[in-house]
């Protein structure tokens, strides 16, 4: 259930980045986890765009949480996050074309990354605007570092690159399954095992 | 514990006198060989490889030999039982002889910690290591995967190729080296080798995959000694020599024979000491049956109508992946009663 | 502040409050989305004919105008406003016409693969291959958009002999002898088959249009006016 309260705003924050990592710990929105993490590039704007959705819908859905009748509060919250998604879209086309098409329909999927709805349900619809915004951030960084942390494994070893920037040299050997969704699952079950083992309290 | 008057415990009863470190010795055993010949043919690559491949596959199990005694676990210290060499062994026989000696050492690593540790250890993991190994290697390494060094001629025979020395991460220049195997030969309709080159091994392929006689022999060996089910074997061979000769009657010149489904590839190697290992293949007998039956019709299906060249490796996974399903369906009805095996439980 | 569980009491709520809520988000969330459009909608066409500038470019040399035209009944047909997929771009420099870019695609190993080529109406040749969408392994079929001996394959491939088409041919590295044969990438003989299949398709059609409706005529008004 919702954290109690008295907690302070830097507890709120913090806990998405380490304790209940969405990744990580709740093994949330594995869609996009696995699926465009084969470069950092594509890690870090996916990262991106959640947050941003995750954000603004924190704040509407926070501001908006005395009006929206219990029975529609699922439909409101989803036309609100498929809104803060389409225009994170638009805006993602703007600045890049090249990573739009890299990216595909993730970003239209957004809209059914869990973690979002699960906030929006969880924390903003029952916390003031400011703390929602905490929640929200400390989430949607989470995320951004456990996804980048992903694209990177995946491309130094799948492309021998970092941002496109080569690390090993010309004749470096491409292990072309960290590219493929084969690889995601290698590097995400390892991650895992290594969070694990540094121990996270459930 | 002392004798109990009532010992109240679980299957197995009987026990044979053959530990798992004698069956795994005596396997690795059986397969000097097979290995004498891919020397012969492929040179002085061949020992490295092997050596590189044991190396990656042992390494891991001696650190978890390590941890566990640290950890005072009672289990007997699993890197003297010798599955993890023979993992390296077997896995090293399915690698090209050209591959550079990291990767084969990687791949011996992925083979036992992906392949086994993960699950839990030996006699838990749902596919057979060596398998999951090469299929990491192919996944990961494609071109290098997939590049055959031709067969040594008589003078070059203690050359090593320069790639195997190809600094760890960088990629070998595998495509000064590359002929074409038996199999990738017939999917892109060229003509295919003399079946004894097919049979005595002279052709380009995997390290021991060429030799189809001699692993015959070191199957049977082992078959007749009751370390592998012949069950498994022979229902591969007999599928793959059915549907291939089946095909081929078909239409002669658009499929090989069934012959040359026999003796090209690793379906020999993949049939006697891949697909028989007893941890991943079904527990009843007319469980092997069926499995054998399945990896048979699945090898020839990827060879003939797939985009791969071999389907032994894949065949051999999927069919590990169906083991306990053919496992719940094919249980013996228990004396006495009217049990009909299936999901009824 | 106040606790968590007071908000949003289940008990009555008329369904006309549920409307006008629900009917209040939607319009806010088109509000929001319509200007966002429209602010980024300029940005995101420069950015889609920068792109396909720069691919047209890539197939046809020289060219400083490209007119988006598909074969019709009876002429070639404006194609600006189709979507794409069978457009062929004329290209001109000077009001005289350099060469085409025709959009083809067929299945891959993965997908389908869209690809550009150029294509030389005099030579009766495609002139430069580019891929523009492929899901092909990478490190293996992905070589189709960047292996300079796959691609210099298109810089003079006949596929018009003496009037009458010639499909090209692929043959194993190496073997290539004659000038619609296609050298094959080694290791990536399906996605090196799927484009020889492409535009083995598409080169008749091509032709035939071309013998069938001539070409337009150059574009009238003047190129500096148009060109992105």
């Amino acid at each position: 259930m919702s954290p109690a309260a008295s907690e302070p705003a830097t507890t709120v924050f913090s806990r998405g980045l380490w304790k209940d990592n969405p990744v990580f710990v709740q093994v949330l929105g594995m869609c996009p986890v696995l699926a465009v993490t084969n470069t950092v590039m594509n890690s870090l704007v996916m990262g991106l765009a959640t947050s941003f959705v995750l954000v603004a819908s924190a704040i509407i859905v926070s501001l908006s949480r005395r009006v929206i009748p219990k029975q529609v509060r699922i439909a409101s919250y989803i036309l609100i996050i498929a809104t803060f998604v389409t225009m994170a879209d638009y805006i993602i086309q703007a600045v890049s074309l090249e990573i739009h098409r890299a990216l595909g329909a993730f970003i239209s999927l957004i809209v059914v990354n869990c973690i979002i709805l699960g906030r929006a349900e969880a924390f903003s619809s029952r916390n003031p605007v400011f703390r929602s915004v905490m929640d929200a951030v400390g989430m949607g960084a989470g995320f951004t570092v456990a996804i980048v942390a992903l694209g990177t494994i995946r491309e130094l070893l799948g492309s021998g690159t970092w941002m496109g920037l080569p690390v090993f040299g010309p004749s470096f050997e491409p292990w072309v399954v960290m590219v493929l969704p084969g690889g995601a699952f290698f590097v995400l079950g390892l991650l895992l095992l290594l969070v694990n083992l540094i121990g996270v309290e459930k | 514990m002392s004798d109990p008057r009532l010992l109240v415990t679980t299957s197995p009863f009987l026990k044979d006198s053959a530990s798992t470190a004698w069956i795994m010795w005596h396997v690795s055993l059986s397969l000097a060989p097979v290995v004498l010949v891919a020397t012969w043919f492929f040179g002085g690559s061949v020992p490295l490889v092997i050596l590189a491949a044991i190396a990656g596959a042992v390494v891991p199990e001696g650190i978890q030999t390590i941890l566990r005694r640290n950890a005072r676990q009672p289990q007997a210290p699993p890197l003297r039982d010798g599955s993890a060499f023979l993992t390296g062994l077997l896995l090293a026989l399915t690698l090209p002889p050209g591959i550079p000696l990291w990767m084969a050492f990687l791949g011996g690593l992925v083979s036992v910690v992906l392949g086994k540790t993960v699950f839990g250890g030996i006699g838990s993991n749902v596919f057979n290591p060596a398998l999951v190994g090469r299929a990491f290697l192919q996944a990961a390494f494609p071109a290098t995967m997939t590049s055959w060094l031709p067969v040594a001629e008589a003078g070059s025979r203690a050359q090593v190729p320069a790639t195997l020395f190809t600094t760890p991460l960088l990629a070998a220049d595998v495509d000064a080296i590359s002929a074409a195997t038996p199999l990738s030969q017939a999917t892109f309709g060229q003509p295919t080798p003399e079946f004894a080159d097919l049979l005595f091994g002279a052709v380009p392929g995997s390290l021991g995959e060429t030799g189809a006689l001699v692993i015959l022999l070191a199957g049977l060996y082992l078959a007749v000694r009751g370390i592998v089910n012949w069950r498994i074997p022979l229902s591969i061979l007999a599928t793959v020599w059915l549907v291939g000769s089946g095909l081929h009657l078909l239409d002669p010149a658009g499929y090989p024979g069934g012959m040359f489904h026999l003796t090209a590839g690793g379906l020999m190697l993949g049939a006697w000491f891949m697909a028989s290992d007893p941890v991943t293949s079904p527990m009843t007998q007319a469980g092997c049956w069926v499995f054998g039956a399945l990896i048979g019709v699945l090898v020839v299906v990827i060879r003939v109508f797939g985009g791969l060249p071999e389907g032994v490796m894949y065949a051999i996974l999927f069919a590990n992946a169906a083991t306990p399903l053919i496992n719940r369906f094919t249980q013996p009805r228990t004396f006495g009663t009217r049990f009909k095996p299936g999901f009824t439980r | 502040m106040s606790a968590p569980n007071a908000i949003n009491p289940p008990a009555e709520t008329s369904s006309g409050r549920m409307i006008l809520v629900m009917g209040a988000v939607g319009l806010a969330a088109s509000l929001l989305l319509v200007g966002t459009y429209r602010l980024t909608a300029p940005r995101i066409a420069a950015n889609r004919a920068a792109y396909l500038q720069a691919s047209l470019s890539s197939v046809v040399d020289g060219a400083d105008r490209f007119v988006a035209l598909i074969p019709g009944e009876a002429g070639w047909v404006s194609g600006e406003d189709v979507p794409g997929g069978s457009r062929v771009f004329f290209g001109y420099a000077q009001d005289s016409l350099v060469g085409l870019a025709v959009e083809a695609a067929g299945q891959g190993y993965q997908d389908i693969i869209r690809i550009l080529y150029g294509f030389d109406v005099t030579c009766g040749c495609v002139v430069g291959m580019t891929v523009l969408e492929s899901k092909e392994t990478p490190g293996l079929g992905d070589k189709i958009e960047k292996d300079p001996v796959f691609l210099a394959n298109f810089k003079r491939l006949v596929v018009r002999q003496e009037g009458e088409p010639v499909s090209p041919v692929l043959v194993p590295r190496g073997q290539k002898t004659q000038d619609w044969e296609i050298d094959a990438i080694s290791g990536a003989t399906v996605s090196s088959q799927a484009i020889t299949d492409i535009l083995a398709a598409s080169t008749p059609g091509l032709l035939d249009a071309l013998e069938r409706l001539g070409q337009p005529a150059p574009p009238v008004d003047s190129p500096a006016e148009d060109t992105p």
